[in-house]
């Protein structure tokens, strides 16, 4: 059933942002309104390409599917569709899909009477993948610094794109995004854990209360958050790891062309050490 | 609608500290006051302690300082005892494990024996900590979860300090201790093994990392945005279903067709977490183990192309 016990109170007019009542409504669970409609065309219509991509290309091996974009003497103008135009189409396309979806975010937000803080997350994520396919490429003078769009020669175009900058590791954006995610699921487990230890406390026991909570993670390390503050926390890390990703990409080829290694230099050549012998620098 | 964007604690009430339930909890062992932060009580709670400590906790501080006071020492040593090179340089030293032929028996010290006893410390200290994560669960009767995700995490760090080098046969083949040396590592790891993008472990590993980053952005912005419904109170709201889970759980189902609890969402959570350790320990156990080239294993299973 599309529709959950409590649901229906809760269907009401209102909270659009285009479109007044014309498009305010459901289908099945989803909700539809103007945005929905934008989504459904981009989506469809992107996704057609790629199968149109797909049949021109050579396989149809899913893993191996890819939509290339066009090569970097196209430099920023239009490529043909074969060569890389539908790369192209695909990426406004998605672009459409993508902010559409967090448009119709915004709706369903106000018509549940919520904060906006989940469109506003979605919009970092959309600008981390605008940071990949349009602003870098734009940096650098050519469509074909984007990546292509395939399961694996994503991953190629991620391992050939670091190996560019010698060991992208040393990218200190690139240290502070790695660093953020593993903190990120980090805290996740904790507070997942946290939770479901205290509503699923040991046999025979009650249901354990936020006071738990609070004394387990004090006793642990000093310090519980707090019911409130854990997602504030979750929500910035989670955030900060999508944008330090993007920083750290956008940088790369733009202000930063040589091996990540040798960006450390300006602090081993400070002029305070710089002329000390002996350690690994000296 | 400003009001509404809950964003940070913008009036702090401050009483006496809560100095924690006691149920079946030795109250010596814990400490008996506690400090207040301004700073972090715009962020989550102000209150700073008390903290447990217990023998587990002991040996946990003492055991995990021994390996950094080692690290350090080394590094000192490396710096030549000059206080501006050890910080110029700080990044570039490393504590290495032994070269390839001491095997995995006991090299000297100044060969990869300090590398060997500083691991041992860790260990003891991770250990330790872990099995503290029981101990207080326990003591307050609640579930063992935290230990179970924490015995995820140790998982990795086992496979890659102590199961594969002693597959290997060497404990050259574990993690040296520095900053750029581990990067290193990680970098070559990946180039000997023939690119471990065509890991499917590694893969799947990365899928967790990158899902557990987009389930917290999601579960975080969720709870914040109905916070005014008290949307933070998750295990009210898990007893007894309020308004704000209501509203949580249609946002999704009408955004994308479903929809989890609010007890769901923390196993959805729980999983994603667990499983980035767990699948990335298998991909590095399998590899130099029983996977020579990643690049040639993918194009013999069909999803790396043939050259």
């Amino acid at each position: 059933m599309a529709l959950l016990s409590f649901e229906k109170k809760y269907r009401v007019r209102g909270g659009t942002l285009v479109g007044g009542d014309l498009c305010d409504f459901w289908v099945g669970p989803f909700y539809v309104g103007f945005w929905g409609l934008s989504v459904a065309f981009f989506a469809l219509l992107g996704t057609i390409l790629i199968f149109y991509g797909a049949a021109l290309g050579d396989t149809w091996n899913p893993w191996l599917i890819s939509i290339e974009p066009p090569e970097l003497e196209v430099g920023l103008g239009f490529a043909p569709l074969q060569e890389g135009g539908l790369w192209q189409l695909i990426t406004i396309c998605a672009h459409g899909a993508f902010i559409s979806w967090a448009l119709r975010e915004v709706e369903i937000s106000r018509k549940l009477g919520m904060g906006l803080h989940i469109p506003v997350a979605f919009a970092v994520a959309i600008l981390a993948y605008t940071t990949l396919v349009v602003i870098r490429p734009v940096l650098m003078g050519a469509w074909g610094h984007g990546f292509p769009y395939g399961i694996w020669s994503h991953l190629d175009w991620v391992n050939n794109v670091g190996y560019a900058y010698g060991n992208f590791h040393y990218n200190p954006a690139h240290m502070i995004a790695v660093s953020l995610f593993f903190t990120t699921t980090l805290a996740l487990a904790l507070h997942g854990s946290l939770i479901l230890s205290a509503a699923n406390p040991e046999k025979g026991q009650e249901m354990r209360s936020p006071d738990h909570e609070d004394t387990f993670f004090r006793d642990f390390i000093g310090y519980s958050i707090g019911p409130l503050g854990i997602h504030r926390l979750g929500l910035l890390l989670a955030l900060n790891a999508v944008i330090w990703s993007a920083i750290c990409i956008v940088i790369s080829g733009t202000v930063w062309f040589d091996a990540w290694s040798e960006w450390w230099f300006w602090y081993v050549d400070l002029p305070m050490w710089v002329d000390i012998e002996g350690g690994v620098n000296g | 609608m400003v009001e509404y964007q809950n964003i940070f604690t913008q009036v702090q009430v401050q009483g006496p500290p809560e100095m924690g339930v006691e149920e079946g909890v030795p109250l010596n062992e814990r400490t008996n006051s506690a400090r207040f932060s301004k700073l972090l009580g715009w962020f989550g709670n102000a209150q700073l302690g008390p903290i447990y400590l217990g023998s587990f906790g002991v040996v946990g501080l003492a055991t995990g300082l021994i390996w950094f006071v080692m690290v350090g020492a080394s590094y000192w040593a490396q710096a030549d005892y000059n206080p501006a090179i050890f910080l110029r340089d700080l990044f570039y030293f490393s504590l290495e494990p032994p070269a390839e032929e001491y095997g995995l028996s006991m090299p000297p010290m100044k060969e990869g024996g300090l590398w060997l006893i500083a691991s041992f410390f860790l260990l003891v200290s991770v250990l330790s900590w872990w099995l503290r994560s029981y101990e207080l669960a326990r003591q307050l009767k609640m579930g063992k979860h935290v230990f179970y995700a924490f015995g995820a995490a140790i998982w990795l760090f086992l496979v890659l300090g102590l199961i594969r080098p002693v597959l290997m046969g060497s404990w050259s083949e574990a993690v040296p201790y520095g900053i750029f040396s581990h990067l290193d590592w990680t970098m070559n790891f990946s180039v000997v093994y023939g690119n471990l993008f065509y890991n499917p472990f590694h893969a799947l590993s990365i899928v967790f990392l990158y899902g557990s980053a987009l389930l917290f952005a999601m579960h975080g912005a969720t709870i914040l945005a109905v916070s005014r419904f008290g949307g933070d109170r998750e295990l009210e709201q898990i007893a007894d279903r309020g308004t704000a889970s209501e509203r949580a759980a249609l946002f999704w189902r009408w955004t994308m067709g479903f929809n989890a609890s609010m007890e769901g969402i923390h196993r959805w959570a729980w999983w994603f977490a667990v499983l980035t350790t767990i699948t990335g320990g298998i991909g590095i156990l399998l590899t130099g183990t029983v996977v020579d080239n990643w690049y040639y294993w993918a194009q013999l299973h069909g999803y790396a192309p043939m050259n």
